[in-house]
């Protein structure tokens, strides 16, 4: 991200990482990602008893059909994120697939093979950006601000007024189908699949590590020998080929390929990243966190929905989830660090770096030096 | 009555059936269409060779979810009481659909049901589609909604039928096998002919007209402009051309740029057409603080609140809309009289709309409110919405 | 100007991509090898980003004299009195929200929650003259002002005493004020009619054939303009965005300057909000939807680095001026109204682009300077 040095120190960070390495899995609810999944738990508990027709199968299975595309973003979002950069363009790649897709059907391609184009064309887009931040050495941020008015615009370019809708029941009633029980779309239950292989990717292999190290200080991950730049260009082109697969479907979901499909949806995206506890300068977080943000705001959104709280509440709750998935535990981890210190963060100075001095949110023990 | 599990609407379908070796063709149009370099590989291949086309799914499309109509109407049976009304608009928070679920609160209370209003803060189908299914959840007994997408919202509509909901649609029509009635403000019909009075009155008969619609999305909108252009080639307009339709995207910004864009690009324009009220006003409101202002014509759709001003200041001289408050009252009496067992959605079955009187259901259970309404200085001020 | 020349070090690719990803912020002591080329002190620095500023600026300047030129021939009626009243009507509300913008950016921050404080202050005008119509004009300007002040004192003070970036908190509030927006207009519109005639005839207005409201958009523009340029608190603005580290070391007081910085935003965005009110008549809940991005593209076509440090706030408002007239432009032209969008994401990506290639020019150039004693 552009605007992390405005905080960071790195080498003292890195250090503290490094002291920070405890029995991590022995303390799960003490961490971040544990923190959300209780709240979840909490949440949905608490919905079960309080809100009238939450807990149905019928209720969930909407829910989590209704969480489907924004989790599947979320995926490579989180690898994405915590290298440092960003994708804000994933929304609009969605769209651009969607409305492709429907000019592809209208023009009478099997939709086996337009399935296949249109997760081809988000890696394509994803590539595109990945690209201009590699190779051209640009800031994610501005890049994928740019493709995100660039693919959107695009997508209208290629479906301008039309909404194709004529997808056959097949395939639309199969994609909102069900797990025997009624409850578990089967689409939650591929991309829960996909997320254990983004989650292995991350935290189980040489590449996920460097991706954290990558994210904690990119120059010296280079030093190191990982190869920062392809590896970003591979993230980024996942993260095009998952919201191309998104929009796949998103457009089978709604039965509808639209040039406006998603629009929005980076934000809940950025949201559920960052509610579950990845850092937004990169080097930090996990995806089952991530994973348990996504489940947790849908789950919100669809229990006060059922309770009839009016939209604009939805989204004042949801930006204020927000601001206090990174406000609370800086100030926690502030709060706690004065006392160990011995010394207040200086009165004059509210900008200090501000992860020095929170080690419990620290997810970088193996990040090579 | 507390439901188990929320049945997928059965909806018949015809057997997969087997390819025809017409198919072999596909990957060449792909080309044309400037994917081919992705569709080289074998996978791709085989996919092309045993694929779902369009084609094959068409003898489907007619098919309708049939959700209720075995029921046969009682005319006499008294409206229900305790209906759970819900009103779910494109948009809430949107000046239009306030009014139009304001005249629906006012029936349900007269009927003494329980009435609530919700929706997305975003007019998108997609977060339409999640409160259909939590209004499904609810036990709602009559949705009455406006469609962001006529086909996006079916999957859900159907689900909510089938947990015992009755969906009345208003405003803007959802797909006819998905709703069991649409509450049309004026048939499209005396929309488009209305408009095209309107301004041929204005420029007197002969001229350049342009028209400023919504988004190139918009379904009303598009089925107006084409009833519009096909009453523009009747001999009494024929000294009218219809230059161009340029869309606002009903954003004020937009609609702004696109007037002054009009003026520029056709010196010799006569009027516009505004068949929304968020172009039409602020195409009134450019208008009237520049030097076209009363030389370029200027009539459409909107609500008097919005262009008396422009009406005082001679800008617009006349315009049109119905009063959407009574489109939701009459969208919630149908609805009741539905729930009720008054009338099933059938064609020719009549009811009563409280104080609007009488009602007849026409073709594909369409009801129409009425002929629009025509504001002008005299009457704009006997009107607030 | 941006990132490139903080580095010296000469970079694989893989390197320079790192560097983008996360400016190492090398302070001096760290061993790490020295910056060269820029500094926040050295006056020849400043010299050389503002050469390449100018050459930055000249070329939006440009590009937009070419827009004209190619728009008019194809339509002379564009550069008609009223078409370019038009121009400079439409671009009047984007340019104050760009000069504000170019404060934030600067200091290496983003503030996205502009188009909710610009709805939020143009309804809250449009409450004020329905509640007191004989309201006066100033007082509808000093309440969006307060407005859009307090909206940015919100947004400085979760960034600067919580410490989290910038992207992120204003991403949050931006839902968050939108919704009370929603809240507070719970459907209601304002209308012409519901508005004085003096306030309506305040935003068409204009003083020997410029408009009232550009008027007021290039005063804001050359307050801010100077404030950058010439002021101490100004120029502190762009060290902190070059190198914070490096600024908070020569005592600048990092956190203050950019809560500053967000409470003259969120100010400017409320004024743009009663500027906008005043121009189009009509206020309901949506107004500003989306604009946040149309704001962060004039800024960043205007030459207006994203990584903070260089840029100013005049080439905002000629970035600001050339997405406007693309915008009418491409109308005039009748092109298809859907290309508009994708357009502005093209320029975008050619302006990033473009700064890039200067940077790295200039880079090589302080490099070539600095060989007999530099690194």
């Amino acid at each position: 991200m552009a605007h992390d040095t405005l905080y960071a120190s790195r080498p003292r960070r890195a250090r503290r990482a490094r002291r920070a390495a405890g029995p991590g899995p022995l303390r799960p609810l003490l961490r971040w990602d544990g923190a959300v999944g209780l709240a979840l738990l909490l949440v949905a508990l608490g919905a079960a008893l309080l809100v009238d027709g939450f807990a149905t199968a019928g209720n969930v299975r909407f829910l989590l059909l209704d969480a489907v595309a924004v989790a599947l973003v979320a995926l490579p979002m989180t690898l994405v994120v915590v290298t440092g950069e960003i994708d804000l363009s994933v929304a609009s790649a969605l769209g651009l697939c969607s409305a492709v897709m429907g000019r592809l059907w209208v023009a009478g391609l099997p939709l086996e093979l337009i399935v296949v184009l249109a997760v081809a064309l988000g890696a394509v887009l994803g590539a595109v950006n990945g690209l201009f931040v590699t190779a051209f050495a640009l800031p994610s941020l501005a890049v994928t601000i740019g493709t995100l008015a660039a693919y959107r615009g695009l997508a209208f370019v290629v479906l301008g007024d039309d909404a194709v809708a004529d997808f056959p029941f097949e395939w639309t009633d199969a994609v909102a189908g069900t797990l025997p029980g009624g409850a578990v779309p089967w689409a939650m239950l591929l991309t829960a699949l996909l997320a254990v292989a983004f989650g292995v990717l991350l935290h189980g292999t040489p590449f996920g590590r460097g991706l954290y190290a990558m994210g904690n200080n990119a120059e010296a991950a280079a030093f190191a020998g990982i190869r920062v730049a392809r590896a970003k260009f591979w993230l980024f082109v996942a993260s095009g080929a998952t919201s191309g697969l998104a929009g796949v479907f998103w457009t089978l979901r709604y039965a509808s390929a639209r040039a406006d499909n998603g629009q929005g949806l980076e934000l809940s995206v950025v949201a559920a990243v960052l509610l579950g506890g990845v850092s937004i300068f990169g080097g930090r977080g996990t995806l089952p966190g991530v994973f348990f943000g996504v489940l947790l705001l849908a789950t919100l959104r669809n229990a006060l929905q059922l309770a009839d709280v009016p939209a604009d509440t939805l989204d004042i709750v949801t930006g204020s989830l927000l601001i206090a998935s990174v406000v609370v535990p800086n100030a926690i981890a502030r709060a706690r660090a004065r006392p160990a210190t011995g010394r207040a963060a200086p009165a004059g100075e509210p900008t200090a770096p501000p992860r020095q001095e929170r080690p419990e949110r620290e997810d970088t023990e193996d990040a090579p030096a | 009555m507390p439901l188990r599990s929320v049945r997928i609407p059965r909806i018949p379908r015809t057997p997969h059936s087997p390819r025809g070796p017409r198919r072999a063709a596909a990957p060449g149009r792909a080309a044309r269409l400037g994917v081919a370099a992705l569709a080289a590989c074998a996978l791709l291949a085989t996919a092309a060779c045993s694929g779902t086309t369009r084609e094959d799914g068409e003898s489907d499309r007619d098919a309708g979810a049939g959700a209720s109509s075995t029921a046969t109407a009682d005319p006499n049976a008294p409206l229900a009481e305790d209906l759970a009304v819900a009103f779910l608009p494109k948009q809430v928070n949107n000046p239009y659909f306030t009014v139009a679920d304001e005249g629906g609160h006012a029936a349900v209370e007269e009927f003494g049901g329980e009435y609530k209003e919700v929706g997305p803060s975003e007019a998108s189908a997609s977060s339409q589609v999640s409160y259909l299914n939590t209004l499904a959840q609810q036990h709602t007994d009559v949705i009455v909604t406006s469609a962001n997408d006529p086909n996006a919202v079916c999957g859900a509509l159907n689900s909510a039928r089938s947990a015992g909901a009755r969906v009345v649609t208003f405003d803007s029509d959802a797909s006819p096998e998905c709703r069991d009635l649409f509450v049309n403000q004026a048939t499209a019909e005396d929309i488009a002919r209305t408009q095209i009075e309107l301004i041929a009155e204005e420029i007197g008969g002969s001229g350049q007209i342009a028209i400023l619609s919504a988004t190139p999305n918009a379904t009303n909108q598009n089925a107006w402009i084409e009833l519009m252009q096909q009453e523009l080639e009747k001999p009494e307009y024929a000294g009218i051309e219809l230059v161009t339709v340029a869309y606002g995207n009903d954003e004020d910004e937009k609609s702004f740029q696109e007037t002054q864009g009009l003026l520029s690009s056709y010196p010799d324009l006569a009027g516009i057409i505004s068949p929304t009220t968020v172009g039409l006003a602020a195409a009134a409101r450019y208008l009237s603080g520049s030097e076209y202002g009363g030389r370029v014509a200027l009539t459409g759709l909107g609500t008097p609140d919005q262009m008396r001003e422009f009406v005082h200041d001679g800008t617009v001289a006349q315009f049109a809309l119905w009063d959407p408050a009574d489109l939701g009252y009459l969208a919630a009496y149908a609805g009741a009289a539905l729930a009720s067992g008054q009338i099933t959605g059938a064609e020719g079955e009549t009811f009563t709309a409280g104080e609007l009187g009488e009602y007849t259901i026409g073709a594909d259970g369409e009801i129409v409110l009425g002929p629009p309404t025509i504001f002008t200085a005299d009457n704009i001020d006997d009107y607030a919405f | 100007m941006t990132a490139a020349d903080a580095h010296s070090s000469p970079a694989s690719p893989d390197a320079r991509a790192a560097q983008n990803a996360s400016p190492s912020p090398a302070p001096p002591a760290s061993g790490a090898p020295p910056a060269g080329g820029r500094a926040p002190g050295p006056s020849g620095g400043r010299r050389g980003a503002a050469r390449l500023g100018a050459a930055r600026e000249t070329g939006v300047l440009l590009a937009l004299l070419l827009l004209v030129a190619g728009t008019t021939l194809a339509n002379s009626r564009f550069l008609s009195a009223q078409s370019v009243k038009d121009i400079l009507l439409g671009a009047a509300v984007m340019v104050v929200l760009a000069a504000g913008q170019t404060l934030v950016v600067v200091t290496r921050n983003i503030d996205l929650s502009v188009g909710s404080v610009l709805g939020l202050a143009a309804f809250a005008t449009g409450k004020l003259f329905v509640a007191q119509p004989g309201a006066p004009l100033p007082l509808a300007l000093l309440v969006g002002l307060a407005l859009g002040a307090a909206c940015g004192l919100l947004n400085g003070a979760l960034i600067a005493a919580a410490r989290v970036p910038a992207l992120v908190i204003t991403l949050g509030t931006l839902y968050v004020f939108r919704g009370l927006d929603h809240s507070w207009a719970s459907g209601e519109q304002i209308n012409a009619a519901d508005m004085p005639h003096g306030f309506l005839d305040f935003g068409t207005a204009t003083v020997l054939g410029v408009p009232v409201l550009a008027l007021i958009a290039a005063a804001v523009l050359l307050a801010v303009g100077v404030f950058l340029g010439s002021y101490r608190t100004g120029r502190e603005l762009y060290a902190i965005g070059s190198e914070p580290t490096a600024a908070r070391l020569s005592g600048i007081r990092v956190g203050r300057r950019v809560f500053l910085a967000f409470v003259i935003s969120g100010a400017l965005a409320g004024l743009a909000g009663v500027l906008h009110a005043a121009r189009f008549g009509t206020v309901d809940a949506t107004v500003g939807t989306g604009m946040e991005l149309q704001v962060v593209a004039a800024v960043v076509v205007g030459g207006v680095a994203i990584f903070g440090g260089s840029g100013t706030a005049y080439g905002a408002a000629l970035g600001a001026l050339l997405l406007t007239t693309i915008g009418s432009a491409l109308t005039v032209l009748r092109v298809d109204p859907f290309w508009q969008q994708a357009v502005d994401g093209g320029l975008i990506l050619a302006a990033i682009c473009l700064d890039r290639v200067l940077a790295l020019r200039g880079t090589r150039r302080a490099r070539a300077k600095e060989a007999p004693h530099g690194a």
